[in-house]
């Protein structure tokens, strides 16, 4: 009997050159066949292996660095349920944020794992194919430890229980859906530009900073958990972003408009998408770690201006009218989308309120040029509707955005007609279609034959695509029981669970 | 930056008015009102007259302002636009006959109706 001495193990170098430099060069098919992609968004590149791959480590260290985190979080989540943790956070008003991320957000993440296998497959260049590769995994992990740990709330709260099916039909989810759509099915370069350097450098501070933070702050400690074991893949995924923007950018002058349109058109689709986040920030969180106000003061007017700054060298401009609209919004911004959900609370899967006293007198000290005068008095009127027993839903349904799918509920503040919808049409093939702000129209203009696709929840209700023209078919379609998972937060069965466990 | 694909495009217009089972997308809008959080959407038949817009749709999303007690039609000054012109419309005419097509934005303006709301 002989036995085969063992090969000697590869050093970290060459495992790392093996596992991922698994290209070739085609022979018998075509490369633009095998590649269909590369020439289609016009950007010229010449050397591929400029790419810099920031996933630079070895399988062996990933997948061990990734198994440690997720037992840790696994083990909080265990003691999270079995220390009824849920009766520790701040106020059973906080969960329906988690119920706006679980259906809003997570179905995104996982659009983007299917976003990111496919700018793998489509990329010519290894390093770049590999990166991608390795964010579509994180994007897979991120999605399943976000279920896992928002699933302890699903035993007392209602809301939980369908979010795959209520992402793909209720009217506002189509507001992150479409998001995710409209990247996933650009070419792999907007892809790229749209979800790792829009969203994950440029705006990923503005939607994780506050649910992690507000999450600790109103006690969520499963949470707080997942986002930090979330968060060494985040650092990881906005290095991608900014050396994928570099590299498009360094590859070829005649790039350089391109990507200049997209940077555009994908800061003014996320900062709308964020609209959600604005509200969650300055309403549903019981305690709030900070206001949206100021959140834009910091990530979007100090870090997003530094960052293109940066990147003037390559002769990129800041987009300054976009610029400027996020900023004279950021005062008006979460009332204003708040009381699209206060109206149309009747259709969605979590419960709104008005605020109370001590919230009101938050809002005024946080802003004070804009909450007093434009909004307290508009609640302050809902507040005597629902003492009447009058608490108002809306009855009929809005007109919506071509283009990011949000009621046409902002006003023209830089034209200083802050009590006024701004609104813009545009025509296309002998039809009209109607947008919510420069920022969208442009985006529509320039691909009008995209976004006459857009599945526009009001008009596919009208069309007779969702279970049925009342309220009340609709909200079955939408997998909502109603007088449970929607309306008032006070009166609701989340209230009599809180009141109950709280013995109260 | 038109569409780029790798083969053609279709153009398919997902609102056309012919999946509307007969009925017109119109979208009305009170000038300046924010109760009511954004412009509201109706499928309306296009012979529907003009007058019931005032009689049916409008109280149905806008009683909830608080102008909308002052609001009378025989009496308040109200401006009419349609898709962004001053008309003044027929009431006993239809909707079509004043101009309203599929995906019209008829807004109404009440100069002595702001939309204040409270103080």
């Amino acid at each position: 009997m002989s036995v085969e001495p063992r090969k000697k193990r590869l050093n970290k170098k060459d495992a790392y050159k093996y596992m991922t430099r698994l290209g070739w060069n085609p022979t018998y098919q075509k490369e633009e066949d095998v590649f269909p992609f590369l020439e289609m968004e016009g950007l010229k590149i010449h050397d591929w292996e400029a790419w810099e791959d920031p996933f630079r480590m070895t399988m062996d260290s990933y997948w061990k660095l990734q198994a440690e985190k997720d037992k840790k979080l696994y083990s909080i989540i265990d003691a999270f349920a079995q220390n009824n943790a849920q009766k520790n956070i701040s106020d059973a008003r906080y969960v329906n944020a988690l119920k706006l991320f679980l259906t809003g957000v997570t179905p995104l993440e996982y659009k983007v794992v299917q976003g990111f296998s496919h700018a793998a497959r489509a990329f010519r260049g290894e390093g770049a194919s590999i990166a991608c590769q390795m964010q579509a995994i994180d994007e897979l992990r991120h999605f399943q430890t976000q279920v896992h740990t928002m699933s302890h709330y699903n035993k007392y709260f209602d809301g939980f229980h369908d979010y795959s099916t209520m992402h793909d039909r209720i009217w506002y989810l189509s507001v992150p859906k479409s998001f995710g759509d409209d990247a996933s099915t650009a070419g792999p370069f907007e892809y790229l530009t749209a979800i790792s350097f829009s969203f994950e450098f440029v705006l990923t501070s503005l939607l994780f900073v506050p649910f992690m933070s507000g999450a600790a702050y109103n006690g969520d400690m499963a949470t707080v958990t997942f986002g930090f074991s979330a968060q060494s893949d985040e650092s990881r995924h906005m290095t991608l972003g900014l050396s994928a923007i570099k590299f498009m950018l360094e590859q070829d002058a005649q790039n350089v408009p391109i990507v200049q349109k997209w940077m555009d058109k994908w800061l003014w689709r996320g900062y709308r998408m964020l609209g959600l986040v604005a509200m969650m920030m300055d309403y549903m969180l019981p305690n709030s770690p900070t206001s949206w106000g100021e959140a834009v003061e910091l990530y979007i007017e100090q870090n997003c201006m530094a960052l293109y700054k940066d990147l003037e060298k390559y002769g990129i401009k800041v987009p300054e009218k976009l610029i400027n609209t996020i900023v004279a919004e950021k005062g008006h911004l979460s009332h204003q989308v708040w009381n699209i959900f206060y109206n149309h609370t009747n259709a969605a899967a979590f419960h709104t309120w008005m605020p109370d006293e001590n919230k009101m007198n938050w809002l005024s000290e946080k802003y004070p040029d804009t909450f007093d005068k434009y909004y307290r008095p508009m609640f302050e009127r809902y507040i005597e509707l629902e003492k009447k027993g009058e608490r108002f839903y809306s009855e009929v349904l809005p007109l919506v955005c071509q283009t990011c799918q949000i009621p046409l509920g902002f006003t023209d503040i830089e034209g200083g007609n802050p009590h006024v919808y701004t609104h813009k049409t545009s025509e296309f093939n002998g039809e009209i279609f109607h947008t919510c702000s420069d920022g969208c129209k442009e985006i529509f203009d320039a691909q009008p034959e995209k976004y006459i696709q857009a599945w526009l929840p009001p008009h596919q209700i009208f069309q007779g695509n969702c279970g049925g023209a009342t309220i009340p078919e609709v909200l079955k379609w939408y997998k909502i029981e109603h007088g449970v998972d929607n309306m008032d937060y006070v009166g609701s069965p989340d209230e009599a669970m809180w009141n109950k466990l709280k013995n109260k | 930056m038109a569409t780029q694909s790798i083969g053609e495009y279709p153009i398919i217009m997902k609102d056309s008015l012919d999946k509307f089972h007969g009925n017109q997308l119109v979208f009305i809008y009170w000038y300046g009102h924010r109760v009511v959080c954004s412009p509201r959407a109706f499928p309306l038949p296009p012979d529907m007259p003009f007058g019931a817009l005032v009689s049916d749709i409008i109280p149905l999303c806008y009683k909830v302002e608080p102008d909308f007690k002052d609001l009378d039609f025989d009496k308040t000054e109200v401006i009419w636009e349609i898709d962004g012109k001053v008309v003044v419309p027929d009431f006993s005419k239809s909707l079509k006959e004043n101009g309203v097509g599929h995906k019209s934005f008829i807004t109404f303006i009440t100069p002595s109706l702001t939309g204040k709301v409270g103080a």
